[in-house]
């Protein structure tokens, strides 16, 4: 590991002063994700600025009826708060299937969303992988890719956003905010994670040096009946083959208002924009929730061995929003 | 621009200080064993993968592999050492010795500090991934097999004693019955 120097933030422009004259220098939160990367070589920062201390670690329900998130929550807090257990019971479904007990005790949600693919060869630093070393070449286009992306890749990367949080975050229209040393920003999650294109290595829409320092969600009534689903290959602390957050609000089997997104799909939480408006004002049967998967999928370009995740995911669809129309028909 | 790559830091372990100068790339982990002696916590993975070098970090269980030690000062570490209470064990230690929630025993001190953490989650109401309805007005899940080996993920045993270490934590936590009534065995 290179040696780095460490400073503990006790404010949020003190933090950035820091990245703003070393470029080198990055954030750290709960850092299971970061150390990780620096054993191996994969990140190698001059200094590490600690924000874990930054008051950004509260959670309040905003005017409007929705939730204002800090940057610096943790996993465990955010999936325990009573106020996302009932507005978006899919957010705390979706972050208890993250990780372990352990880590979610450690890991921050502004680390969450920044933390980078699992995929192998980006892992590997004895590995060609463009997002790592840009112009290396995509050893997974042709190499290990059973749980690449089958959406939104490029030949230049197929990895895959590991984040379950994000999933669920995505679907309720989160709006992320962050600072810099030249004043604060935020940016819808739908367009925080740029396009693949041939720049893997660009992943996020945050200015140089910019702090994270929370996560909006607007109110959203229809969120209150929402799910989170997850296939991997064990029965728990695995990352996602698959997975599906869905709300749903159907009323004389007619579905008013629907929010799906998927995961370990493509290099971000993919929204189904196609799937929600194939379905909005339709009926609310297994039928149409098939129909409206296979809208979404249709776009799926899948490698030679991750081909199940189509079937995976159309299936996940069904059975989640039927499930959900079964507990609206009640 | 240079800056100190090491550092003074006290830290206070099972309620004592200690005084030590850190690399920045020591591991909670590796202060604890290498340089305080306390090797109770075991690095088996040495990547947040395994548990073996679980501990609690103001009350809450953590990887302290995946911990700075620098990132640490100031907080309250337990150690496996820090567990018993004098001679008399922590509950959750007499458990796994009745119950023998062990084989070759590497990755107990790490199941044991996720035990405690666990049992103090799910008493301040925290649900988990297979709890059925996290709303908060559907009330506590009980703190069934199934809840327990969830919550008890991220702790692998290669021996394989998953049975009895989950026996262990029920048995610890109180929650037996709640054992008993999901296999549909005799009391």
């Amino acid at each position: 590991m290179r040696e780095f120097g460490y400073q503990r933030a006790s404010d949020v422009s003190g933090a950035l002063a820091v990245l703003d004259a070393d470029p080198d220098a990055r954030f750290i939160g709960g850092g299971t994700n970061l150390v990780d990367l620096m054993k191996t070589g994969v990140e190698r920062p001059s200094r590490l600025v600690d924000v874990r201390e930054l008051p950004l670690d509260e959670i309040a329900v905003t005017r409007d009826g929705g939730l204002r998130i800090g940057a610096t929550v943790t996993n465990s807090d955010l999936a325990a708060h009573p106020e996302v257990r009932r507005r978006y019971p899919a957010l705390a479904q979706a972050v208890l299937a993250g990780a372990s007990g352990q880590l979610r005790n450690m890991a921050t949600v502004g680390g969450n969303l920044l933390q980078r693919t699992r995929c192998a060869y980006f892992t590997d630093v004895t590995k060609p992988c463009n997002k790592r070393e840009p112009g290396t070449g995509c050893p997974a286009v042709e190499g290990e890719h059973r749980n690449h992306a089958i959406l939104g890749a490029s030949g230049h990367c197929v990895a895959v956003h590991p984040s379950d949080m994000g999933v669920a975050l995505t679907a309720f229209d989160a709006v992320v905010s962050y600072e810099t040393a030249q004043g604060p920003g935020e940016t819808p999650l739908a367009d925080f994670y740029l396009p693949v294109g041939d720049t893997p290595h660009r992943e996020t829409a945050l200015p140089p040096g910019a702090l994270i320092t929370g996560v909006t969600l607007p109110p959203a009534p229809v969120a209150a009946r929402s799910r989170y689903r997850k296939v991997r290959e064990r029965a728990s602390y695995a990352f996602a083959i698959g997975s599906v957050a869905a709300a749903l609000d159907v009323r004389d089997n007619v579905v008013r208002d629907v929010r799906l997104a998927f995961g370990a799909v493509a290099s971000r939480p993919w929204r189904a924009r196609a799937a929600e408006r194939a379905l909005t004002g339709g009926p609310a049967t297994a039928e149409a929730f098939a129909a409206a998967a296979d809208a979404e999928l249709a776009a799926a370009e899948p490698l030679r061995d991750n081909g199940y995740k189509v079937t995976l995911i159309r299936n996940l669809v069904v059975a989640v929003l039927s499930e959900l129309a079964e507990e609206d028909a009640r | 621009m240079a800056s100190p790559t090491s550092s003074a830091i006290t830290l206070t372990v099972n309620g004592d200080k200690h005084e030590l100068t850190v690399d920045h790339r020591t591991t909670l982990l590796d202060a604890l064993r290498e340089r305080l002696d306390l090797t109770g916590s075991k690095k088996g993975c040495d990547q947040g993968q395994c548990g073996a070098c679980t501990v609690l970090i103001d009350g809450r269980r953590a990887v302290s592999c995946l911990q700075l030690a620098v990132a640490a000062e100031g907080r309250e570490i337990t150690t496996i050492e820090g567990m018993a209470d004098g001679e008399e064990l922590h509950p959750v230690q007499q458990a796994f010795l009745d119950l023998d929630g062990f084989q070759c025993g590497y990755c107990t001190p790490g199941q044991i500090c996720s035990a405690v953490g666990v049992i103090a989650e799910h008493a301040a109401g925290w649900p988990s991934a297979v709890t059925e309805d996290v709303r908060p007005e559907a009330g506590p899940p009980p703190l069934t097999p199934d809840e327990i080996r969830e919550r008890m993920s991220g702790n692998l045993c290669r021996c394989g004693a998953y049975v009895s270490i989950a026996q262990a934590v029920a048995r610890a936590a109180g929650a037996e019955s709640e054992a008993v009534r999901e296999t549909g065995e005799a009391a």
